[in-house]
């Protein structure tokens, strides 16, 4: 158990069930398919951009640009299904397009230049938010048939929650990329990155691909939930999803992945973004407390869950002491 | 080794140049199947500049390697690797966040349906592994097992991948007693198979128990390769070593030491050093004497509390003494010239001037610095006593020569006015002129009645200016010569020593 990597994971997943038996307590009528289904739904977009973003923390590396994108991604659609005649799937096609290439080019750009994901992602944040202002600096509104059949679907559970179409999306691409990163071979090289880029390239992992393709991941899924945005707001902002990178982040190291890289689950960020979202839900079912509580709450978890990951890799690297000491020696 | 066996890998003519230097210089090496090939050497003597060669690391200045006939010319690891030669370092090159598996099968999993077969993987990582006497859960991280387990993963995966050649590069600095016989079966096992394996090491008793051959490096030229068999430890630490034995260095008159400044009583560190007992007086200067690897920089270390011991008992001039960090060194005017300036010793973008007082003024305390024309005349006064060549004293001192960088350094321990200096190495990597200047430094400090203890694998230099010398091997005191028994050749002796042989 002490070297269990699951460790992070369990307790996250402890987390999330205790806090949401706590709610149940208070107010037992969160106890219902609505919650889960509001849950699902409020937080479709997030969990998406949030898997990307585990795919790149996993990596060692970092994306900021996902917040821009998103909202660039809503602009984009809503000035195009205004202006043009174009079907919306075909948009949808355009939109992730550009986004995958967009974050293909960041990658590429990291890995060639040897430039610090920080930095080069943090340019991708500015310019696809002044992209944004450039096609509307107004919120657009979305109106079109198809959309509205798109938001129409939902399965009734019993207990009356309606499991939308967004929330069936978010939870495919959690499927997904479940089995990416531990069934394929770019799966395990995600992981590879994260121990040590330096070692992954010695052993034949092909660096260069691999970063390329894990910011087209994060860039293509980002991309996704600006489509998933917009069928939920039914329309286009330049300044929608401002901070949504940081929410993302938060998610994913709640969800017990760690931020050097290498050692995580993307089932773990499905449980940070599900703890994000029920502190939310609690805050509007106490109706006194103010939103800003939710910060104020997932400020405390972040640092408990970097605590802990600092205390378990504290155990574990000082369980064998001895070899590293020595070999540090001759 | 038959010799009418082809060999597996024969590389001639192997040769390096680096600015100014030339690392190897028309190398041979000649690899049978089924050998262990030792390759032995001082640092410096070019092994891993030579096992780089081989393995395309770096892009050899001349020669050819020929692996099963063929000729062949690696780019890089990966080349050589798929070549037939795989290689296995010191520090395990593999990825403690991945299972044990997938370390042995990243970017060649199995797979079924385009996916990852997992259990498959686990299945055959737990039949190659049993090929090597490991009975351990594959599917676990690799950094849950001890560095002798990862490095046989680090084998195995090497092996699978190559499967001619296997070159480990000190596979057993870092591993206990036991984990080296786990580490030496599986080497008989792979040599067994037909592989040839060169074994990279500082510990002769190891080459003596797994090598058939070894070849002998020196200067970046092979001294030469022999059958371990026939040969002696004293012929092998006689040939790693060179014949400049000969001469008898002039030994001056030495005085007599002053009182007893420290001694030190069953002083060790686990893994690092076996207990020993030391004195040293004022005035005085031990010299510690050994094979790389045998202890010098660990004892140095543990005395100046940069690896503190873990038992034993120090005391200075008779009063107790707890050497638990350089700090509390520093304060009872120890000093420490390291063996590795580059990384341990100058701040290479820092002045010379600033270099020079960084121990004084770190010693003072960081908020009381030291007056402007104080710092000037210090680095003055030691830029002309150790006579260094400099420009200015604002020259960044990384652009200095290794032997003014070397004399800088000891400037740095000298205006701190130590009682008790320990010089790791001092004379590593200078020029000829430098070395006899430090030497004449050394000798100079002793008449002034400082207590030194000075590590060096140079047989004559020890001879020139130390009172006593004390030889270390295999991390243990073996011996210690005093006054006239002093010699290059006694000190060989020593180091060579055989405990069971019969003289």
């Amino acid at each position: 158990m002490r070297h269990s990597t699951k460790l992070p994971l369990y307790i996250t997943i402890a987390t999330f069930l205790l806090a949401y038996a706590l709610c149940i307590a208070q107010f037992p009528s969160m106890l219902s398919t609505r919650v889960v289904a509001n849950l699902l739904t409020d937080n479709a977009f997030l969990g998406i951009t949030a898997v990307g973003m585990t795919f790149v923390i996993l990596s060692g590396g970092i994306d900021l640009s996902v917040g821009s994108v998103i909202a660039f991604t809503g602009v984009f659609l809503a000035v195009v299904l205004r202006d043009t005649s174009i079907h919306p799937l075909v948009a949808f096609v355009l939109a992730l397009g550009i986004t995958t290439l967009f974050g293909a080019v960041m990658g590429a750009i990291i890995h060639y230049l040897e430039m610090p994901p920080f930095i080069v992602t943090l340019a991708g944040m500015f310019l696809m938010r002044g992209l944004a202002y450039v096609l509307s600096t107004e919120s657009v509104p979305i109106d079109h048939e198809f959309y509205d059949w798109l938001q129409s679907l939902y399965w009734k559970a019993p207990g009356g929650g309606r499991f939308r179409l967004i929330a069936g999306i978010m939870l495919l691409v959690f499927l997904g990329a479940m089995i990416v990163l531990h069934r394929t071979r770019f799966g395990r090289n995600v992981y590879a990155l994260g121990g040590s880029a330096q070692t992954a390239q010695l052993m034949g992992v092909s660096c260069a691909r691999s970063t390329i393709m894990i910011y087209a991941v994060s860039g293509g899924l980002a991309g996704l939930a600006g489509i998933v945005f917009s069928l939920y707001t039914s329309a286009g902002y330049s300044l929608a999803a401002v901070g949504t990178e940081l929410d993302a982040i938060a998610a994913v190291v709640i969800g017990g992945t760690l931020l050097t890289g290498g050692s995580g689950f993307v089932a773990g960020t499905f449980f940070g973004i599900m703890i994000m979202g029920l502190i939310q839900t609690y805050i509007v079912f106490d109706g006194t407390l103010s939103s800003w509580w939710t910060k104020i709450v997932i400020g405390i978890l972040l640092f408990t869950f970097i605590m802990l990951q600092k205390g378990l890799a504290w155990v574990t690297t000082g369980r064998i002491p001895r070899a590293s000491a020595s070999a540090a020696q001759s | 080794m038959p010799t009418d066996i082809t060999p597996v890998l024969h590389a001639t003519g192997i040769s390096k140049f680096f600015p100014g230097v030339i690392a190897l210089d028309d190398v041979e090496l000649t690899l049978y199947p089924g050998e262990v090939h030792g390759l032995l050497g001082e640092n410096g003597a070019g092994k891993s500049t030579l096992i780089k060669c081989l393995t395309g690391a770096y892009a050899r200045d001349g020669g050819k390697i020929e692996l099963d006939g063929v000729e062949i010319s690696p780019r890089d690891p990966l080349s050589s690797q798929e070549a037939g030669i795989g290689t296995v370092y010191q520090e395990v090159n593999l990825l403690p966040n991945l299972s044990v598996a997938e370390n042995l099968f990243l970017g060649r999993q199995p797979r079924r349906f385009g996916m990852i077969d997992q259990r498959r993987m686990v299945r055959d990582a737990r039949t190659i592994l049993s090929e090597y006497g490991l009975d351990i859960d594959p599917a676990r991280l690799l950094s849950s097992y001890s560095i002798a387990v990862q490095q046989i993963v680090a084998i195995a995966r090497a092996v699978e991948l190559s499967g001619k050649v296997l070159i480990l590069d000190e596979p057993t600095a870092s591993l206990d007693r036991d984990e080296v016989q786990l580490m030496f079966s599986v080497i008989r096992r792979l040599t067994g198979r037909g592989l040839a394996v060169v074994f990279i090491t500082h510990f002769l008793d190891q080459v003596q128990a797994i090598c058939d051959r070894a070849t002998i490096l020196r200067n970046g030229c092979v001294v030469g390769t022999l059958k371990l068999a026939e040969a002696s430890r004293t012929e092998i630490v006689t040939m790693m070593l060179g014949r400049q034995l000969e001469e008898v260095t002039s030994r001056a008159d030495r005085g007599v030491p002053g009182d007893v400044l420290l001694s030190l009583e069953e002083f060790g560190r686990r893994g690092s050093i076996e207990p020993f007992s030391m004195e040293i007086r004022e005035g005085e200067v031990v010299g510690l004497a050994g094979l790389l690897g045998s202890g010098r920089s660990e004892t140095c270390n543990a005395v100046f509390g940069a690896d503190p011991a873990d038992r034993g008992e120090a005391r200075l001039r008779g009063d107790p003494l707890r050497l638990s960090n350089p700090r509390a060194a520093i304060r009872h005017r120890f000093a420490l010239c390291p063996e590795d300036r580059k990384t341990d010793g100058i701040v290479g973008d820092l002045s010379v001037r600033e270099n020079i007082i960084l121990s004084l003024q770190a010693r003072q305390g960081w908020f009381r610095p030291l007056p402007r024309a104080r710092i000037e005349e210090i680095a003055e006064h030691y830029v002309q006593a150790l006579d260094i060549r400099l420009a200015s004293l604002d020259t960044p001192i990384r652009l200095l020569s290794g032997g003014n960088q070397q004399k800088a350094l000891l400037a740095r321990w000298l205006a701190t006015d130590p009682a008790f200096l320990i010089l790791d190495e001092p004379t590593r990597g200078i020029d000829v002129g430098a070395h006899a200047e430090i030497i004449a430094l050394i000798e100079r400090l002793r008449a002034d009645g400082m207590a030194l203890l000075v590590a060096s694998s140079e047989m004559e230099e020890l001879v020139a200016y130390s009172t006593r010398v004390i030889v270390l091997r295999d991390r243990k005191q073996v011996g210690e010569l005093r006054g006239d028994e002093i010699s290059p050749a006694a000190i060989v002796r020593a180091i060579a020593a055989e405990e069971e042989e019969v003289a």
